[in-house]
């Protein structure tokens, strides 16, 4: 069985390394500042204990005051999860940095989130829409796309 | 003598008869030899992300027959059991050992076709591919039996599945059980150490093992390149506890490793298959479950092992009777990732090989 891990415990050890990282916690889940998103994701992969290898969704929610962009992490080795979280507000450029360089699963995920929800991800190498063609205006899953 | 050529681009599809279903690759070659491929989607993209906010949770499982068209049933599984999982929702013994049923004969179903479609991809074309059709048509008249449709099945509820099977369903499936082991055994002799097929496939299309983590590979793809993972076993659902199988693993992550994984899978899936049908007990077939159901507050994530890889649900729900969000992890999409990596150096022959043994299906990737 996959163990989830607890998201205060896994926010305790990111707020000692990355001070005022952590915006809230909660049992299934940590979200973190966009501007520290990278650093912690870094941190998730490469520290031994956590290993997190395998970022096996990355999708983007509208909740109309803010946009949430969720990471579902698992470590093959110790199979455990984690879900890792982000928040903008800014609904006209909401950006995120990219993590296409820590795991390139992110690739077609964040084209996917960038072209449906207007997620920016910067550092992506080739961000533009994935589904829909290049001309389309909009990103139609946003709450406010009818 | 070298000669210096320019290289040039070809455009792949969308149609094309070798990729699948509508999906182009905009390919850059030097003379026959791959320099660089961009996978181009979104033909046959329906928004069913979009659609699903607006209907109710119940509404919402026949949009999951129409990702993987291929293994229907099996999607139907992933999203109902993630409802179940956000609502809290205990279903009865007897529909989790249909579901296990339904779900394993759809993955033979699947890789038959996956299996199928290599052969014809290599250039044998056709006849290979027919055979391994003849088995999956007697799954389609299976399911024909339980729901009356043979590719678009809706089976699956929240809480079970819609009814229970007809009385001629086990006896008929019982006779596929103990047939299919002599038809993979025949494909083996026929295929499996066939020269043009090993010299087609052995070491070409290789995914080193760490690519295929770091690119969230999953599913055959995955297991052929050396990574014991799968969910059935790694965070097991449903019931899958109570059954003896195990997971083919390949060692190089060619596409050799790839078809071998996927017929070993087969056999496997057969075993789970006698063990499903031997335990299944009698009794209610879905649980009692409103009619308009609004799970709490939250989100979930399920994943299951699906035919093609790890399908998962990611569901938001705000106490209304639709999902606030409806995110379809789809496995095929995610497995393109690596496919620059494993065919660039390769011939133009090698990428419909290697995209072969990926085992797309189009209405996944686009949704």
């Amino acid at each position: 069985m996959t163990t989830a891990l607890v998201g205060e415990q896994i926010a305790k050890e990111i707020t000692e390394l990355f001070p005022g990282a952590v915006v809230v916690a909660d049992k299934a889940a940590v979200v973190v500042t966009s501007e520290s998103l990278y650093q912690v994701a870094d941190f998730l992969k490469n520290t031994p204990a956590l290993d997190f290898d395998y970022l096996t969704n990355l999708t983007a929610v509208d909740y109309v005051d803010y946009f949430e962009v969720v990471y579902h992490l698992i470590s093959l080795k110790s199979n455990h999860s984690l879900v890792l979280k982000t928040r903008c507000h800014d609904r006209d450029k909401p950006v995120v940095p990219s993590v296409v360089n820590l795991w390139r699963s992110a690739d077609f995920q964040e084209r996917e989130a960038y072209d449906l929800m207007g997620i920016i991800f910067d550092g992506h190498p080739n961000l533009k829409r994935l589904l829909l063609w290049e001309g389309f205006v909009g990103h139609p899953l946003r709450r406010d796309y009818l | 003598m070298v000669i210096k050529t320019e290289p040039f681009i070809l455009n792949m599809g969308p149609q094309h008869p070798s990729t699948h279903g509508v999906f182009r690759m905009r390919v850059t070659l030097d003379g026959e030899v791959v320099v660089d491929v961009e996978p181009i989607i979104g033909y046959l993209h329906r928004g069913i992300e979009k659609l699903a906010e607006g209907r109710t949770y119940t509404q919402n499982i026949p949009f999951t027959d129409r990702l993987d068209y291929v293994a229907s049933m099996t999607n139907n599984l992933a999203y109902v059991l993630a409802v179940e999982k956000l609502a809290g929702i205990e279903i009865p013994e007897r529909a989790e050992y249909l579901r296990i049923i339904m779900a394993e004969s759809m993955r033979i179903a699947s890789h038959l076709m996956a299996v199928g479609f290599f052969i014809n991809d290599l250039g044998a074309l056709m006849t290979p591919m027919l055979y391994m059709w003849r088995e999956r048509e007697k799954l389609l008249d299976l399911f024909e039996m339980v729901c009356g449709q043979r590719l678009t099945y809706n089976y699956m509820r929240i809480g079970g599945v819609s009814h229970d099977v007809p009385e001629d369903f086990l006896p008929a499936l019982k006779r596929f059980v103990a047939e299919m082991p002599r038809f993979l055994d025949e494909y083996d002799q026929l295929l499996s150490q066939n020269e043009i097929v090993l010299v087609r496939s052995k070491g070409v299309g290789i995914l080193p093992r760490e690519t295929a983590i770091n690119t969230a590979a999953s599913g055959p793809v995955l297991r052929a390149s050396g990574v014991k993972w799968d969910i059935r076993k790694a965070d097991p659902y449903s019931i899958y506890e109570r059954f003896d199988f195990e997971i083919p693993v390949g060692t190089v992550g060619d596409n050799y490793d790839r078809y071998r994984v996927r017929v070993q899978e087969m056999r496997q899936s057969v075993r789970i298959l006698e063990q499903a049908i031997a335990q299944l007990p009698e009794g209610e077939v879905c649980a009692e479950v409103p009619h308009s159901l609004r799970p709490p507050v939250g989100e979930v994530y399920g994943h299951i092992e699906a035919p093609k890889g790890e399908l998962g649900f990611y569901l938001v729900s705000d106490n209304s009777i639709a999902p606030y969000r409806f995110h379809i992890r789809p496995p095929t999409m995610i497995n393109l990732t690596a496919l620059k990596d494993m065919v660039v150096g390769w011939k133009v022959a090698d990428l419909i090989i290697t995209f072969g043994s990926i085992d797309v299906c189009l209405g996944e990737i686009d949704r």
